[in-house]
Parts: structure tokens; C-alpha cells; sequence
């Protein structure tokens, strides 16, 4: 009888279609809170969210993010800010997607995105750079440096949604 | 112009015999069992059915060296466990291969410290770093899809190395 009931199983798995994700082809949906490769985030008139604060960098717990800031001026503007990122570098073999530097931005300039494909066959391919990270000019955006009216920016840290 | 021309005759002969070994190297590149932390999980996960590496010819993990052609070094690296994986590696017969999988395995990742390699290639030569804490089984695929085409573009030239 036991042996019916196994073979049973048997017979019962083989007519089941297969589980497997034909992975490169068909992709299995992610989660929506999977964190992935990050982005730098722009405003609406094209100005780089990140001020080069550094936070992110303090609060990375695998020390995988370089900022190196530098000032704003009214004919060179990159973002609202006092200072913008000169340099933005994540090491993407370092970093551990936990999401910290998400958390540490005041302006949220940094979003870890769904993208998934990061394997490389040289380290060095692996510190993406603020020109790989940032995001394109939004339409109606304006490309950085942005010349600008003098006195339009006066705070260290905008708190507005889109400045003008 | 009667040399080049014979020469690029025996290119053509020569480049379909390279593109034949690395298709059969690329299809049939057995893994050596070889899981250190957290990353051995999704090593595991992408060996099972709902991924399946023996869709890339990936049949099984060996538990052997000589049986390998390819090392997965899933998870961090300590002192103590770094001769026995160039042990491991020295075993393994030519042509191999090594993913280094994970951010601990590649660099160190987040244990900065003295008990832990930082990054595996201090010890063998690393092929392709596979980014992720730990890496979803689409990532390691993705970069065991990065090491095939790696391996597609070897040169017959280099094979005696």
C-alpha cells in the first residue's frame, strides 16, 4: 500500500509544470523595499539634490562611499546648497545595500534603486563614479553648472521641494 | 601577400577551434562545493530548482578539486581558512576558474579586521566579482553569465598559461 502512495507522489510530480525562473530570459519579481544599485537624485529644474555633506559617507558601515565637496557659486551652481559633491564614488563591491546612506541624507539625494547586474572582472569597474550615479536632466531641466541670478540660493541646506 | 593570405587561412581554423573549446568550457563548468557564510545560502538557493545552475551545465557541486573547473568562494575569508583555499585551488586541474562571490569575499566588505582576508584575490587570482550582501541568485548568475563570456574570449594563445 505504502508503495501505491509513493509512487503515487511519483506520478503526481511529474505531471506539475516546472518551478524553475528561466533567470537571463524570464525575471522573478523583486520585492519592492530590494535594494539595489544607487542613484543621485536631480530636481525637477535639473540641480543635483546632493550637497556633499558627507553624512552618507559617516554612515556607512562598510566605509564605501567618497565625497569630496567643493563650493557653489552663482555662475557655477550644481545644487541649492552651499557646497555640492566635486566627487561622488561608491564601491559597489564594498557597499552592502543596507540602505544607511538613504536614511543619513538630508536632501534624499541618494536612492538605492532595483537594479540587480553587478558583477565585474576588474575591481576597479567597481567604484562607480558620480557621472555613472547620477541621474539624466529631467525635461525642462537644466544641465549643471547652472548659472544663476546672485543671492537666489542663501541656505546651506535647501529645504525647499523644487527650488526655482 | 601568399603568406598572409595561408596565415589568414589558418586563422580561420584556429579561431573555430578556440570558439569550440570555450563553448565546451563555458558548457560544463562544474563548481567546487565551496561555502563559507551567508553567501553559501544563495549558493545553495541558485543551485536548487527554482533557479537551477545546471541549466548553464552547472550539474553539481563538487566536493572534490579535481572534479572542478570553477571555485564560488561564497562568504568571508578568515586567516585561518585562507591556505586551505589555496590549497583547494592547487588541487584543482587546468583550465579553473574562480568567482569571488560577495562583498567579503571580494574586499572585505564590512569586517575590516584582522581576522579576515581582505578580499580573496590576496591569495588567488579572482576572474569575476560578483557585487551584493549577500548576492540574490540572479546576481551570482548574472555574474557566472559575466565569467562565460569571459571565457568565450579567451585566446588559444593564452591557454598554455
Amino acid at each position: 500500500m505504502n508503495v501505491i502512495r509513493g509512487f503515487a507522489t511519483t506520478f503526481k510530480h511529474v505531471m506539475q509544470e516546472p518551478v524553475t525562473y528561466e533567470y537571463p530570459e524570464q525575471e522573478r519579481p523583486f520585492k519592492e523595499r530590494w535594494k539595489g544599485r544607487h542613484h543621485l537624485r536631480r530636481y525637477e529644474n535639473g540641480l543635483e539634490k546632493c550637497i556633499g555633506c558627507s553624512l552618507c559617507a559617516a554612515a556607512c558601515p562598510a566605509d564605501a562611499i567618497w565625497v569630496e565637496a567643493a563650493e557653489n557659486t552663482d555662475d557655477e551652481r550644481y545644487s541649492p546648497g552651499e557646497r555640492y559633491a566635486k566627487t561622488y564614488e561608491i564601491n559597489m563591491l564594498r557597499c552592502i545595500f543596507c540602505g544607511y546612506c538613504e536614511d543619513a541624507c538630508p536632501t534624499q539625494a541618494i536612492e538605492l534603486g532595483s537594479e540587480h547586474q553587478l558583477s565585474f572582472t576588474d575591481r576597479r569597474d567597481a567604484i562607480f563614479t558620480k557621472d555613472m550615479l547620477i541621474d539624466p536632466v529631467p525635461e525642462g531641466g537644466e544641465d549643471t553648472p547652472q548659472q544663476v541670478e546672485p543671492g537666489s540660493f542663501d541656505r546651506a541646506i535647501p529645504d525647499m521641494e523644487d527650488p526655482k | 601577400m601568399g603568406v598572409s593570405s595561408k596565415l589568414g587561412n589558418l586563422g580561420v581554423v584556429t579561431t573555430t577551434l578556440e570558439e569550440a573549446v570555450n563553448w565546451g568550457r563555458t558548457g560544463a563548468m562544474w563548481p567546487l562545493l565551496f561555502g563559507l557564510a551567508c553567501c553559501a545560502i544563495e549558493m545553495m538557493s541558485t543551485q536548487a530548482s527554482h533557479y537551477d545552475m545546471s541549466r548553464f551545465g552547472m550539474e553539481l557541486n563538487r566536493a572534490s578539486p579535481r572534479q572542478a573547473d570553477l571555485i564560488i568562494v561564497a562568504g568571508r575569508v578568515t586567516r585561518k581558512m585562507a591556505p586551505v583555499i589555496r590549497q583547494l585551488y592547487d588541487q584543482m586541474p587546468h583550465p579553473k576558474w574562480v568567482v569571488s562571490m560577495g562583498d567579503c569575499a571580494s574586499c572585505g566588505g564590512v569586517y575590516n579586521n584582522y581576522a579576515i582576508v581582505q578580499g580573496v584575490d590576496e591569495i588567488i587570482p579572482v576572474d569575476v566579482y560578483v557585487a551584493g550582501c549577500p548576492p540574490r541568485p540572479e546576481q551570482l548568475i548574472h555574474g557566472i553569465m559575466t565569467l562565460h563570456e569571459k571565457v568565450r574570449g579567451e585566446r588559444i594563445t593564452d591557454w598554455a598559461n
